[in-house]
């Protein structure tokens, strides 16, 4: 059934758009749209390590991403420099270090461009296990700390005061948004991911009115995006990954249609 | 006896310190079930912090706090909701509970506000949205509500409403209240205990006893502190059933 790449690439990037949904919606409620990039550039040095001392890439992109979460956390406690100009420091440090690493292990034989813009070819039957099996214990867990996780986004403060524990699951949560970069990295590439946590929620903002409908909608509109995405960039052979985020934000386009037309009418 | 066991939460000599200064020092207090207790003073004397306190967002940097329940439910004073995040008022209102449809129409009801229920948040008034936040408290059924400025940016009659709303939930739910106000009319008549700041505890008490105190007057003016309280006087009479005036 999977012998076919293209059948390959399908099944994996649905099963990422499904998981990219939920997170990319707390991403743009959070504003932490700049917070998935840094993750994606550290993600270069994630997969140099991964060669370098032969782990498995998405393990090892995750341990470097939940370490740079970490060490926001404790930059934050530390300056009082903007939370942007430390994500940029983290994001560009670990991508110069990525770098010059791979540039030292020059034995080994990098595809930089897949690796930045995703490689369709390259999935195997392994990835499409790692991407469902991973990505359906993102989901259990989102599930469960849901209500948490929504009224810490809602107001922090008030979770906190009622009971919700939102330090703890605020940490939780970042170590998911580690684990749906590691998934996706190869698929989609580091440059591109953000684009697909935030472009399907986004598009989906413009379409729905409360937050359930928003996440459902997200999913389908991320599905849509791999799914035409994949099929263009088989037809006009172009990468996967870029295809895929030119295809969302087609869709994104499309979505404020709607939204102009609610306007006119309100008018 | 049953008084110590009615003690919700109890600051003693609670102090926060935010560099360079202290916000608030020397702050003790006690809420009881059933009971009211009224922080007021000036901006930045400390009121928030002190609500804050209470709710353990903050903890003390010197004194203590202890709190004898969990069942506390939190009107913040100040709640922004960004447009990117679609939200009724139903799912406000289950932002921290488990409720169906009828307990979300029962607590909007109860501050006047049923119709909102599948309206966007982004479209409320701010009178209508601070019924919303007062609703959502209720409908948790504490044991302890913390009201930081609950009727700011209400209408007059609004105002009289919420608090007369905010008098029957102390009474139905038997839950003690802690509420910041600056609506001295309010406190003076409705509350058991008043407890008056600025950086410290200038007074405290109960209102009758607090808008003879000097400190109070001095804090508020005395041209306010009285004008504002006019309805705290002494009757010099008395009306019998009939409505005729008796000495």
């Amino acid at each position: 059934m999977f012998d076919d790449f293209f059948t390959r690439a399908l099944v994996t990037g649905i099963g990422i758009a499904i998981i990219t949904g939920p997170l990319g919606c707390l991403v743009i409620w959070r504003r932490l749209s700049y917070f998935g990039d840094t993750l994606a550039h550290s993600a270069l040095l994630g997969v140099t390590l991964a060669y370098a001392f032969s782990l498995n890439i998405a393990f090892s992109v995750f341990v470097i991403s939940a370490v740079i979460a970490l060490l926001l956390l404790n930059l934050q406690k530390r300056t009082r420099l903007a939370g942007d100009s430390l994500l940029g420091l983290l994001a560009h440090s670990t991508l110069a270090i990525g770098l010059v690493l791979m540039g030292y292990l020059s034995s080994i034989r990098f595809d930089i461009m897949g690796l930045l813009f995703g490689d369709i070819l390259s999935v195997t039957v392994e990835d499409i296990a790692l991407v469902w099996i991973g990505g359906f214990i993102i989901l259990v867990i989102l599930y469960f700390i849901w209500k948490s996780l929504f009224s810490a986004t809602v107001n922090f403060d008030l979770a906190f005061a009622e009971g919700m524990q939102p330090n703890v699951y605020n940490m939780i949560f970042t170590l998911l948004l580690a684990g749906v970069i590691a998934l996706s990295i190869k698929m989609i590439g580091t440059l591109l991911i953000t684009g697909l946590l935030i472009i399907p929620a986004a598009a989906s903002r413009n379409i729905t009115n409360n937050p359930k409908q928003m996440v459902f909608v997200a999913i389908l509109i991320g599905i849509l995006s791999v799914t035409i995405g994949l099929f263009t960039s088989l037809e006009l052979n172009t990468s996967s990954g870029p295809s895929i985020i030119v295809i969302a934000i087609i869709l994104f386009i499309i979505s404020l249609i709607p939204l102009e037309l609610r306007g006119k009418l309100q008018k | 006896m049953s008084s110590k066991n009615n003690l919700l939460v109890n600051l003693e000599n609670a102090g926060v310190y935010k560099s360079p200064k202290w916000l608030i020092r020397g702050v003790s207090l006690e809420v009881r079930r059933g009971q009211i207790v009224t922080l007021i003073g000036p901006n930045g004397s400390g009121k928030t912090t002190t609500a804050k306190m209470v709710l353990s967002i903050l903890e003390p940097d010197e004194g203590s706090m202890k709190r004898y329940t969990d069942k506390i439910a939190y009107v913040p004073q100040k709640i922004n909701i960004d447009w990117t995040m679609p939200l009724r008022v139903v799912d406000f209102m289950r932002l921290t509970n488990n409720l169906n449809d009828n307990e979300v129409s029962e607590s909007l009801n109860q501050t006047g506000v049923e119709k909102l229920f599948k309206e966007q948040i982004h479209g409320l008034s701010g009178g209508e949205f601070q019924r919303v936040l007062l609703a959502r408290a209720i409908a948790k059924k504490p044991e302890l509500l913390v009201l930081d400025e609950p009727v700011q940016g209400v209408d007059f009659n609004g105002e009289i409403d919420l608090y007369n709303i905010i008098k029957n939930i102390s009474a139905n739910l038997n839950c003690g209240i802690l509420l910041v106000s600056h609506d001295l009319h309010f406190v003076m008549s409705a509350t058991d205990h008043v407890v008056c700041l600025n950086g410290h505890i200038c007074c405290s008490g109960k209102p009758s006893a607090i808008i003879k105190d000097k400190a109070y007057i001095e804090l508020f003016g005395e041209h306010r502190s009285k004008t504002l309280t006019y309805y705290q006087h002494d009757h010099d009479h008395t009306h019998n059933s009939d409505g005729s005036v008796s000495n």
